[in-house]
């Protein structure tokens, strides 16, 4: 899985920017009551590249201003007052917004009554809580834009897993793979969990800037991943790749050296943390001794446990690369030692041997006194 | 009845209107708050807390390995994530009888260090303080910020604003200085935490064992100098929070009422001390007293108890008003603790969640959450403990206690002092947090930011411990270990916003039963089978409104300051009926209270 096979029908190849209308102002709806933890939120205000405040505050070129309501960050005390564009939106009367859904979407369908699994605000007729659901059947259709923020939003993730109660999925299960928003844009997945913060705030922005009309719609692979972030895997991107490839593996957690003998699933994961790093550069997974659980990918967490178990296929690969590894480790080793030796011509004796010879100088030999 | 005494003065006929606010903002996760407010006597007379949002954590983690718990229970919160992957490996490391090398444990103590200065200065900054910024009191006290423009601040000469409007005008959102600024030191204090824990907030390094944080010298360097440019930042929201909070209470007398209730405690400690540490349980009450925050029970004023083994035998998950099936009839899973205690069938331990969704009745049940409580021996009761949104029972448990003393901290069994070194503009600064009269929401609101100076002071600690284990060559960070067939473990920990427990059962290798206990279930928790409210239902029940709007334009600030000053972590919400709130009932009963 790299980048080679990230591209099907619903991803988009770049096209060239051209003229067509965009907005000058947008709303984001952010809706964190899926089956979540708000961390794609707190994630979010991590980044610095570009930060929530520059784009709420209007610092970058070219961006439409945004009106943010993400139930965080909201100056709102809450309540109805925090609900007011939410409603508008969900009559019709709210201008193109961009829908963000944060956390897993629960399967109402399996509850008998009138239970919920989550909700978000009140039904003002009947006082009744709104589920999440219904607000998603709601305003997806209505929305410009639609935007599903971290693994559980994209794919169902943790809370998801085998032996759960909710029936949980992601926000395409729920709306369809082929689903198309107002802007004619398939959903726009940012996996993660929680998401790279940079990662999210990029997105957002190449999707306001196509919001503005001055950018293509963001290029997607075949799970609706942007290419540019999710191409390539972390084991592409990993510093401790040399050691694999020099079939050196780390046996417990004490060691610098590469970790899919104790649970990295990086070969096989579409992530660019280990390259990236967390935030600011800083950090990371396997690259700062923390082994990859896969947590951007869509069979996450089922298809990754146990955590720390080798996984499947490691054996095989590991196996196969230590013959060719130590050789190849022993010709570095040899040629290391060259490598870290001093030429002969550093020295500080009465000559010149760094073969220097001004020849064209009459009545000298060699060298300079 | 843990419930604090309603106030009896001389009163109006009531005029009882319902409010509520569904979903509350600024906080984390889903909470509703539902009120009746009696505007003739400006008094909120009750308050039901509403979670709405149920996921199941201890349902799907049944059958799994037991190593993966770290892993998947960070996701439990996407602020605090990083406490409980550090609480689940406490709890393995006593299933496996395993201890880590005393590097790993200063580099988690660093990253818990970090997760503590981040998470209460975004909430403090960002999200608290917007409810005592200039915007938000222009539009609820305008009498107030009156006064506040023509208050000279105390403490100018450390954070430099004149007046006490001028702070309060440096947190108006997105737009104030200090505001912009705690973003910003909220971006440093995560980078340090993902040095020491690799990303924020579900953290990459940390294992049952230890950690694979490697610990080169230039990872302490990292985090040492980060440490060193928001050490001023911190001194000076300390002098800010203190001149805003003592301005209110000089402005609104009787305010120390807002969100008071009985002081009713809890604090399972936080930051293992290396040199005592095994994570045994039947020593558990020897190196939890070596904590560096010292875990405690406070009733009344009075400290309970510091043992982790009463604390842990204490505890009881109660319903009453919660959206799960009884399991009492179901088979415990540990009868004896490893010291012969019984444990009850209400115990963690021995819980089995069975959720049950249903509509939502006021009078029946009406939450996600259950109602954890503590049972008091010595009166019978089962106590609904808060954390005081963690800071504020951290520091009271400490100073009570009377037992840590390091180069950075020192108690005085009636306070805490905390030293912070030179910074770049400010001197050596030692702050001293006392014990206050109330447990109320400016109590708990102003120890955050005394909270942030400990951790950041203790910081420099364990650097220095971790730097001389690094210079000493002693880099193991990681201990091998075996799961057993048949295990139990816990582990206590003080998550961001208070007491954090988590309860595993191993058989045949797998977990059996995964029960954590974070501190948000305690603080808003549904009324329990007794009647008890719960803390947040508590401590606005019977408060007085002070905002100057009425019932037509009531915004409900003083509602919303003692909620958040609990530092809520739900997925809940609270919405307003404004303007057309339905009048109840008009009645002359003298009291009305909760008398439930």
């Amino acid at each position: 899985m790299t980048i080679d096979s990230g591209t099907s029908r619903v991803s988009q190849e770049p096209e060239a920017a051209r003229e067509r209308p965009g907005f000058d102002e947008i709303s984001i709806l952010w809706i964190s009551e899926g089956m979540s933890c708000d961390g794609d939120t707190v994630s979010m205000t991590a980044s610095d590249q570009p930060s929530i405040e520059d784009v709420v505050l209007g610092l970058i070129p070219g961006l439409p201003k945004v009106n943010l309501y993400n139930k965080v960050l909201s100056p709102s005390l809450g309540g109805e007052d925090y609900l007011v564009p939410f409603r508008a939106a969900a009559r019709g009367d709210l201008g193109p917004f961009i829908l963000v859904i944060e956390g897993s979407v629960p399967n109402q369908n399996i509850i008998e009554g009138d239970g919920y699994w989550t909700s978000f605000g009140n039904d003002q007729e009947t006082g009744e809580p709104l589920t999440l659901n219904w607000w998603i059947d709601q305003l997806a259709p209505r929305a410009w834009a639609v935007v599903a923020v971290g693994t559980c939003a994209t794919y169902g993730g943790i809370h998801a897993m085998a032996g759960n109660p909710t029936g949980s999925m992601g926000l395409a299960d729920y709306l369809g793979w082929d689903f198309r928003s107002q802007g004619a844009l398939p959903i726009v997945n940012v996996p993660g969990c929680p998401i790279q913060p940079e990662n999210f705030m990029e997105t957002l922005t190449w999707v306001l800037y196509h919001a503005a009309g001055s950018a293509p719609p963001p290029p997607l692979d075949h799970m609706l991943r942007p290419q540019w972030l999710f191409g390539r895997t972390v084991h592409e991107g990993c510093d401790r790749a040399a050691y694999y490839e020099q079939g050196d593996f780390s046996r417990d957690y004490n060691s610098p050296k590469c970790q899919v003998k104790i649970g990295c699933w990086g070969p096989v994961v579409n992530c660019n943390v280990p390259k990236r790093g967390w935030m600011a550069g800083i950090g990371g997974c396997p690259n700062v001794g923390g082994i990859c659980i896969g947590c951007t990918m869509p069979g996450f967490p089922d298809a990754f446990m146990p955590f720390m178990d080798e996984p499947t296929g490691g054996s095989l690969s590991s196996v196969l690369i230590r013959p060719y590894g130590a050789f190849i480790r022993r010709m570095r080793g040899i040629t290391s030692m060259a490598v870290n030796k001093e030429p002969r011509w550093r020295h500080n004796r009465d000559e010149l041997t760094s073969g220097y010879d001004p020849h064209w100088r009459a009545g000298r030999e060699s060298g300079v006194r | 009845m843990t419930a604090t005494e309603a106030r009896a003065a001389g009163r109006k006929p009531a005029q009882i209107v319902d409010m509520s606010w569904d979903p509350i903002t600024r906080i984390i996760g889903n909470l509703g708050i539902y009120t009746k407010i009696d505007f003739a006597n400006q008094e909120v007379v009750d308050c039901r807390s509403t979670s709405s949002l149920f996921r199941g954590y201890s349902v799907f983690m049944k059958g799994k390995d037991p190593r993966d718990a770290g892993f998947i229970t960070s996701r439990i919160c996407g602020i605090c994530g990083d406490n409980h992957t550090t609480c689940s490996n406490y709890a393995q490391q006593m299933a496996y009888g395993v201890k880590p090398p005393p590097l790993a444990e200063h580099i988690t103590n660093l990253g818990e260090a970090a997760e503590y200065m981040f998470d209460h200065t975004i909430f403090q900054d960002n999200l608290v303080f917007v409810d005592f910024c200039e915007a938000m009191v222009k539009a609820t006290n305008p009498g107030v910020l009156a006064r506040a423009e023509r208050t000279q601040a105390p403490r100018g000469d450390v954070h430099g604003y004149r007046t006490v409007a001028d702070i309060m005008r440096a947190f108006n959102p997105f737009e104030g200085e200090v505001y912009k600024q705690a973003l910003k030191v909220s971006r440093v204090t995560r980078e340090m935490f993902c040095l020491m824990e690799g990303r924020h907030v579900h953290p990459s390094t940390l294992y049952p064992g230890g950690v694979g944080t490697m610990p080169t010298p230039s990872l302490f360097t990292d985090y040492l100098s980060r440490l060193l440019h928001v050490v001023d930042f911190v001194k000076k929201a300390v002098a800010m929070n203190d001149d805003v909070f003592d301005f209110f209470y000089e402005a609104l007398p009787g305010y120390e009422q807002v969100g008071l209730r009985r002081t009713l405690l809890a604090c399972w400690g936080a930051w293992q001390n290396p040199d005592v540490v095994d994570y045994r349980y039947d020593t558990m009450n020897t190196w939890g007293k070596a904590m560096y925050v010292t875990p405690g029970i406070i009733v009344d004023g009075r400290l309970r108890t510091n043992n982790l083994v009463d604390i842990n035998l204490g505890l009881r998950i109660l319903l009453g008003s919660s959206y799960y099936e009884d399991w009492t009839a179901e088979e415990p899973f540990v009868t004896h603790d490893p010291l012969g205690n019984p444990v009850d069938i209400r115990h963690p331990w021995n819980q089995t969640t069975l959720p049950h969704p249903q509509k939502r009745d006021f009078d029946g049940n009406y939450s996600w959450v259950m109602s954890p409580r503590w049972y008091d021996q010595e009166s019978g009761d089962h106590l609904a403990l808060d954390t005081g949104g963690g800071p504020l029972a951290r520091l009271w448990s400490t100073a009570l206690s009377n037992i840590v003393d390091t180069p950075y901290i020192k108690t005085t069994g009636h306070s805490v002092r905390i030293t912070l070194p030179k910074g770049e503009s400010l001197p050596e600064t030692t702050l001293e947090w006392h014990i206050p009269k109330w447990s109320n929401t400016i109590e708990r609101d102003r120890a955050r930011p005394y909270f942030i100076a400990y951790a950041a002071a203790m910081a420099f600690q364990f650097l220095e411990e971790a730097t001389s284990l690094v210079r000493a060559g002693n880099t193991q960070v990681f201990t091998n270990f075996e799961v057993p067939d048949e295990a139990i473990g816990c582990g206590f920990h003080e998550a961001v916003r208070g007491v954090l427990s988590h309860h595993l059962v191993i058989r045949d290798k797998k977990i059996a039963n995964y029960h954590p206990y974070p501190p948000t279930p305690w603080n808003a928790s549904p009324r329990d089978h007794y009647g008890t409210p719960g803390p947040y239902e508590d401590a606005v029940q019977g408060q007085p409104i002070f905002e100057e709007n009425g019932p037509d334009d009531f915004k409900g600030v003083d509602i919303m300051r003692t909620v958040r000053s609990f530092d809520p972590c739900l997925p809940c919400g609270v919405h307003m009926y404004l303007g057309n709130g339905k009048t109840l009932t008009t009645t002359h009963t003298p009291t009305y209270g909760s008398q439930s």
